[in-house]
C-alpha cells in the first residue's frame, strides 16, 4: 500500500546561543491511509518538533537540514511557504496540547472555525457556517449554533478541545496531527476525546498522528507506536509488537516506569539519570549512560536499524549476533 | 448594559461637578482680579466697583459659587470679561472647531502611522526595518513638539517655501501643525505595538491560525492585532488628553485661531468666566473620551466585562 506520509532522513536544528541544537537526528517513518501513528517519548526528545515539521511550522532559529517528508507524492520540505499554506489545514492538519490558548480569546468560535473555509477553500460565509454546525455536531458539541457565537472565555476546557477538533477536521484533512491532545484534559474528559478521535477515524478514515507521552492514550488510540529517544526513533513496530515484544532497553523501561493498580508495589520505577545534552549528541547510542545492559560498542558507535519481524525495528546493539549473551540476560531481566 | 452606562453617566456628572468646583476655589486663590492692571495703570476706585458688580465679583464667595454652578449646569457663562462682546459659549465655538479639527487629524495620524510603524517593527524584529522604525520612535519621544515645530517651519516654511508657517486657511496649513503634535504619540504608540505585537505572535493562537494556512497579513491583522492593541487602548484616552492640551502651545507657534489661545489668556488675564467655561468644557471632553476608551476595551477583549457578571 502507498503510505500517505513517509519520512525519510529528517535532521531538525536549532540555532541557540553557544551552538546548535540537533533536535532531530534522522528519523523514518510512515503513515498509511486510515492508520494511527502514536509517537512516544519523554519530553524533549524531538516529538513536538517532529510533527511541526510535518506541518510547515519550524521556525527560525530552527531548521530541517536534511531529509524529505513525502506527502501524496509531493515533498513538503521543498515547497515554498505559500505552497505549504495550501497544505496546511487542507491536507494536513493539527490539533495543539492545550486548548486553553491554542483559541484566540477575541474572537467568536464561529469566525475561528470557518475561516479556513472561507479563505483556503473560498466558500461563502453562509455555507461555512452550515458546514462548522455540521461539524460541532459531529465532534459532540450541543447547541452549535449557540456557540458558534460564543467566545472561546465561555467555553470549558473540554469543549474547548472539542472546537480545536472541529477546526481541524472543518476542512476534511487527510491527515491529523495530534500533539498531546489529552495532556492539559482532565482524566474523566481525556476519555472523552480519546473516544472522539476513534470515531472521527471510523467515519473518515483520516490518518492520525497522536504524540504523546501517555502510554495510556497510545494503548487505546494507536495502530503502530515510534518510540522516540533524544532526536531518534529507537523503535518502531506495532502496538502489540512494542508493548508485548519490544527488546530495546528504553521501551521496556519506559514501559515498567508505568504504574500499574495490579501491582503491590508501591515503589515507582523510573528510569535513572536524564537523556544526553543534545547540543553535543552522543557519538553512538543517546541511551548508552542510562542503560543498565550498555556494552563498550553503545558509547562508540551509532547502532544500526535491525528488523526482529515483520513491521518491528529498533536501533540497539544488544541485537548484534556477538551480543546475545547480554541480549539473554535483558529479556531475562525485569526491565 | 444600559445599567451600566447610565451608571457611568451618573459618574461623569459627578466628575465635572468635582472639576468645575476645583477650578472655582483655584480660581478664587490665585492673587489678583480681572481688573487688576498688568501695565500698572490702576482703575478708578468706583469705576472697579461698578465692574465687580456688574460680574457678580462683589459678592460674597458661596454665592458667587452657586451663580457659577448654575452657568456650569445651564451652559451659559455669560460674556468674557476682557472682551466684553464676546460671550464664553461664542469663543468656545468659535475657538473650538478648531482646536477640535487639529486634535482629532492629529489623533488619527498618530494611530495609524504608530500602528504601521509598531506592527513593521514587530514583524521584523531585530532587523533594519525594526531599527529604523525605533530609532524613529525615539527620536519622536524624546523631541518636544514646540521644538519640532520651529524646525518644521524653519525647513519646509523658510529653507523649502513649500508650506505656510502659520495660519489655519487651507489643509496645506494643517500638514505642519499635524506634524509637530502627532510625532510624540505616534512615537508612544509604535513602541507599545511593537512589544504587545511580540508578545502576540509567540501566543498559541498564532500558531494555530498558523496551521490553518492563513496568510501572514491575515494573521496579522486578525489574529494578532486585536490582542495588541489592548495596552494601546489603555493609553489612548490619556494620549487624547495629552494631544488636545498639546495643541494649545502648537496653535500659539503656528498663530492657529483655536481655544488654545483663550484658555492661556484667561488665566493670565483673570477672566474668570472664560477659565471656567473653557475648563469644564475640556474637562467634558476628556471624560467623554475616557468613556469611550471603556468602551472599546469590552469590543476589543471580550474577557472583559464592563456591567455585572451574567447569571449563567
Amino acid at each position: 500500500m502507498e503510505p500517505l506520509l513517509e519520512v525519510k532522513q529528517l535532521h531538525i536544528q536549532f540555532q541557540a546561543h553557544g551552538g546548535t541544537v540537533k533536535a532531530v537526528r534522522g528519523i523514518d517513518f510512515t503513515i498509511g491511509k486510515g492508520e494511527t501513528l502514536a509517537i512516544v517519548g519523554e519530553s524533549g526528545c524531538g516529538k513536538s518538533v517532529s510533527s511541526l515539521a510535518i506541518m510547515g511550522l519550524i521556525d527560525h532559529p530552527g531548521k530541517i537540514t536534511n531529509g524529505s517528508i513525502i506527502f501524496k507524492g509531493k515533498d513538503l520540505t521543498r515547497l515554498t511557504s505559500k505552497e505549504m499554506r495550501k497544505v496546511q489545514g487542507i491536507d494536513i492538519s493539527m490539533v495543539f496540547q492545550d486548548p486553553m490558548t491554542a483559541l484566540n480569546p477575541t474572537l467568536t468560535i464561529e469566525s475561528q472555525l470557518i475561516e479556513g473555509l472561507i479563505h483556503q477553500k473560498k466558500m461563502s460565509k453562509r455555507v461555512a457556517k452550515k458546514e462548522a454546525i455540521k461539524v460541532l455536531e459531529w465532534v459532540g458539541i450541543s447547541n452549535p449554533h449557540e456557540r458558534l457565537k460564543q467566545y472561546p472565555h465561555q467555553l470549558s476546557g473540554g469543549m474547548r478541545q472539542r472546537i480545536v477538533i472541529a477546526m481541524a477536521l472543518i476542512c476534511e484533512p487527510d491527515l491529523l496531527i495530534a500533539d498531546e491532545p489529552t495532556t492539559a484534559l482532565d482524566v474523566t474528559i481525556q476519555a472523552q476525546i480519546l473516544d472522539l478521535f476513534e470515531s472521527i477515524q471510523k467515519r473518515t478514515g483520516i490518518s492520525i498522528v497522536i504524540i504523546t507521552h501517555d502510554l495510556g492514550v497510545v494503548a487505546k488510540m494507536a495502530d503502530r507506536i515510534a518510540v522516540m529517544y533524544a532526536g531518534r526513533i529507537v523503535e518502531m513496530g506495532s502496538k502489540r509488537q512494542v508493548f508485548y515484544h519490544s527488546e530495546h532497553p528504553y521501551t521496556r523501561a519506559l514501559l515498567n516506569s508505568v504504574v500499574r493498580l495490579d501491582q503491590t508495589s508501591h515503589s515507582l520505577k523510573p528510569i535513572e539519570g536524564s537523556p544526553p545534552d543534545l547540543f553535543s549528541p552522543p557519538k553512538g547510542c543517546a541511551f548508552v549512560d542510562r542503560c543498565p545492559f550498555a556494552m563498550e560498542v553503545c558509547g562508540r558507535v551509532q547502532p544500526q536499524k535491525s528488523r526482529l519481524r515483520e513491521g518491528h525495528q529498533i536501533e540497539c546493539w544488544l541485537q548484534d549476533t556477538r551480543a546475545v549473551a547480554v541480549r539473554k540476560e535483558m529479556l531475562a531481566s525485569q526491565l | 448594559m444600559m445599567n451600566f452606562i447610565f451608571r457611568r453617566l451618573l459618574a461623569m456628572l459627578l466628575t465635572i461637578w468635582v472639576i468645575a468646583t476645583l477650578t472655582f476655589i483655584l480660581m478664587h486663590a490665585i492673587p489678583g482680579s480681572p481688573f487688576n492692571s498688568h501695565n500698572g495703570k490702576q482703575l478708578n476706585e468706583t469705576v472697579q466697583k461698578n465692574m465687580e458688580m456688574h460680574y457678580n465679583l462683589d459678592k460674597p464667595l458661596p454665592i458667587q459659587y452657586l451663580i457659577y454652578m448654575k452657568s456650569v449646569a445651564t451652559f451659559n457663562y455669560g460674556p468674557s470679561i476682557k472682551h466684553p462682546n464676546d460671550t464664553v459659549n461664542s469663543l468656545i465655538s468659535d475657538g473650538f472647531p478648531v482646536s477640535f479639527e487639529l486634535g482629532m487629524i492629529t489623533l488619527i495620524v498618530a494611530i495609524i502611522s504608530g500602528l504601521i510603524l509598531g506592527v513593521l517593527a514587530a514583524l521584523k524584529a531585530n532587523h533594519f526595518i525594526d531599527y529604523v522604525a525605533m530609532t524613529i520612535a525615539v527620536l519622536g519621544i524624546s523631541i518636544p513638539n514646540f521644538v519640532l515645530a520651529s524646525l518644521l517651519i524653519q525647513e519646509f516654511s523658510v529653507n523649502l517655501g513649500w508650506l505656510p508657517p502659520s495660519m489655519w486657511t487651507s489643509w496645506k496649513s494643517e500638514v505642519l501643525p499635524t506634524i509637530a503634535l502627532a510625532t510624540g504619540p505616534m512615537a508612544i504608540i509604535a513602541r507599545l505595538i511593537r512589544t504587545s505585537m511580540i508578545e502576540v505572535l509567540t501566543q498559541d493562537y498564532i500558531r494555530t491560525a498558523r496551521s490553518k494556512g492563513l496568510s501572514p497579513f491575515l494573521i496579522v491583522m486578525k489574529h494578532a492585532l486585536k490582542n495588541a492593541l489592548l495596552p494601546v487602548i489603555t493609553l489612548l484616552g490619556t494620549l487624547a488628553a495629552g494631544i488636545l492640551t498639546g495643541t494649545f502651545v502648537i496653535e500659539k507657534i503656528f498663530a492657529i485661531p483655536g481655544m488654545g489661545k483663550y484658555f492661556v489668556d484667561s488665566i493670565n488675564s483673570r477672566d474668570y468666566p472664560v477659565i471656567m467655561g473653557t475648563t469644564v468644557f475640556y474637562s467634558s471632553i476628556l471624560i467623554v473620551l475616557l468613556f469611550i476608551v471603556d468602551m472599546a476595551y469590552g469590543w476589543l477583549d471580550p474577557r472583559i466585562k464592563l456591567h455585572k457578571k451574567e447569571v449563567s
